[in-house]
């Protein structure tokens, strides 16, 4: 019972602090995406929609060249800060953070796009330069659609698992989530463990989704 | 009618292009610093697009506006002034309030950020409270705009504009989106605005009503180009209009009401150049000012005065110019006195046989008058 909180504490704390570290970067890039055409705006799309269908295990591969001992970001953040990166607590918010990070940019694209633009131009003939605009009108306009993303980049960052695995490894007591904690009991065959533990996960994200739907659909 | 007096405005110098693959806007047009200036237009002739060059929102457009004196745009000269630096207050057909505040906070948002002392809407004072009382909103404050009825959003929206302190206000079609009851709810509103405020008003409509009713001056648009301009009464009154502006030919004439004959339910409306009688009008008050459209199809022409006529109103007149309409007809200008224009539209045939021509004295014979509303 102890172990089954813990994870489970472990797991929301990541997926919170994952989806809280990619909130902005997100919803800029959405903003940007949500605008009229740009140059290279197609391959940031794309780029940025990579991880939903790249194997996550492939998508945690590269994680573990970028931030490995050996990785150009990895070994200068050892060898500066002392930051211990891959097989720590760490690599799962940075693994985590990565897969959700394209369900976010999508909700929250798509509830900019749903913003009219006019009221952005109206608050421009008021006297709102384009920043004060943004943060008075055309965001809080796209807030519930950016709170329906948030969730879903939640969900999937605590059911996150390939790209986990591959740059955090299963150590228990440090980087074990809801998902690795359930593969890791089937491979030990301690099923009545799994269970808890599937149990858990199903009962989080079944509350996540039914709290995303339920903002994407009630209109503001 | 409207005359906001003596103070001297500088004219709005307006030179602008937009060159867009499917689109092309060219206009060289210098238009009063004051009344309304109606831009009206066919769908596609450039009136929104205009209206959002001269808001600085066209990041395409290039050439020169200068407003008050003010230069907001100069391309020559590297000049561009964003839209929120440019003193001046929209309103937009439809989706005009933000949704996500209150009424009041609405009427903040500009207010706050454009302080009063820039020495913007100048004459009336522009305080909340006033200007809601003006246009009926006071009541409606900490309503949100989703529980407003489309005339009180439209209103609520233009007190915001106004409480920005703009020196130019711009008017895209204000009431397009609402049906005739609201639309009879909020033109009285505008024209109090028009005769309070000194503000330049810049009104796109596609509505010769409202046009007649509001504008002081007139810019027809077709093709993205200035297709004429000048003053309402004379622009209506010219003969060399492109067709299909309007309805039909017609003129809109200023005037007062000088008596009223309840018996007959009629109203004697006083015009520079002469009185017409129409059905009475409301409120048919002694000195009431009021605009007639008369539509060139109901003015016929006599030789001589006639008599034993079912027509009220008769007027002698002077032939100053005629033109063809289509083939079948002539449209001629009639000098009512005092440089006054009506235009009357006779077949061909009559026209020759009477021997109607530039010069000829004649009358006017007037089947029909409207009172703008």
């Amino acid at each position: 019972m102890g172990e089954t909180l813990h994870i489970t504490l472990f797991t929301l704390g990541v997926a919170l602090a994952g989806t809280l570290l990619v909130a902005p970067p997100a919803i800029a890039l959405a903003w940007a995406l949500s605008r009229s055409a740009w140059r290279g705006k197609s391959v940031v799309e794309t780029l940025v929609a990579l991880p939903l269908v790249v194997p996550p295990v492939a998508t945690g591969l590269v994680l573990l060249k970028i931030f490995g001992r050996r990785g150009w970001l990895g070994g200068f953040l050892e060898d500066t800060l002392g930051l211990e990166i891959v097989f720590t607590w760490r690599a799962v918010l940075i693994a985590t953070a990565v897969m959700s990070f394209p369900l976010f940019v999508r909700a929250a694209r798509v509830a900019f796009e749903e913003v009219d633009p006019r009221h952005n131009e109206a608050a421009r003939t008021l006297g709102a330069g384009p920043l004060d605009a943004f943060f008075t009108v055309t965001l809080p306009l796209a807030s519930r659609g950016i709170v329906a993303g948030a969730v879903l980049a939640f969900a999937r960052a605590l059911g996150e698992f390939g790209a986990t695995v591959m740059i955090a490894g299963i150590i228990p007591g440090e980087t074990v989530t809801l998902a690795l904690g359930i593969y890791h009991h089937v491979q030990l065959g301690e099923d009545d463990e799994a269970a808890a533990l599937l149990g858990v996960s199903a009962a989080l994200a079944f509350a996540a989704l039914w709290l995303s739907e339920r903002l994407v659909r009630k209109p503001a | 009618m409207s005359t906001p007096s003596t103070t001297s405005a500088e004219p709005i110098v307006a030179q602008l292009r937009v060159a867009r693959p499917d689109f092309s806007l060219d206009i060289a047009l210098t238009f009063p610093g004051r009344g309304v200036t109606a831009l009206f237009g066919q769908s596609g002739s450039g009136k929104t697009t205009f209206l959002r060059v001269l808001a600085g929102l066209e990041p395409a457009a290039s050439g020169f506006l200068s407003v008050n004196g003010v230069v907001w745009l100069d391309s020559a000269r590297g000049i561009r002034l964003p839209a929120h630096r440019r003193a001046l207050g929209c309103v937009f057909q439809d989706a005009a309030l933000f949704p996500h505040l209150s009424v009041r906070q609405n009427l903040d948002y500009g207010r706050r950020r454009r302080p009063t002392n820039g020495g913007g809407a100048r004459g009336s004072a522009l305080d909340v409270g006033g200007l809601c009382e003006l246009l009926g909103i006071g009541h409606l404050l900490e309503r949100r705009p989703q529980t407003l009825s489309g005339g009180e959003r439209q209103r609520a929206a233009i007190a915001r504009a106004l409480l920005a302190s703009p020196r130019l206000l711009l008017l895209d079609e204000p009431l397009a989106a609402l049906d005739n009851a609201r639309k009879a709810e909020i033109l009285p509103y505008l024209e109090r605005l028009r005769d309070t405020l000194e503000i330049p008003v810049v009104y796109v409509s596609h509505s010769h009503a409202e046009v007649a009713r509001l504008a002081d001056y007139l810019v027809l648009l077709a093709g993205g180009r200035v297709a004429a301009a000048g003053p309402l009464a004379e622009t209506l009154a010219r003969l060399d209009l492109p067709s299909g502006f309007f309805d039909g030919a017609g003129v809109v004439l200023s005037g007062e009401v000088v008596a009223s004959d309840v018996q007959y339910g009629l109203s004697t409306v006083a015009f520079r150049g002469g009185v017409l009688r129409v059905a009475r009008v409301q409120p048919d008050v002694l000195g009431c000012k009021l605009r007639l459209r008369v539509n060139a199809a109901d003015v016929s022409i006599a030789l001589r005065p006639p008599e034993g006529t079912s027509i009220v109103n008769i007027l002698p007149a002077r032939i100053v110019a005629e033109a063809p309409d289509g083939c079948g007809h002539v449209l001629l200008s009639l000098d009512l006195g005092s440089g006054t224009l009506l235009t009357a539209r006779v077949t061909r045939y009559s026209c020759d046989r009477l021997s109607l021509a530039p010069g000829l004295s004649i009358w006017a014979q007037v089947k029909a008058v409207a009172v703008a509303t």
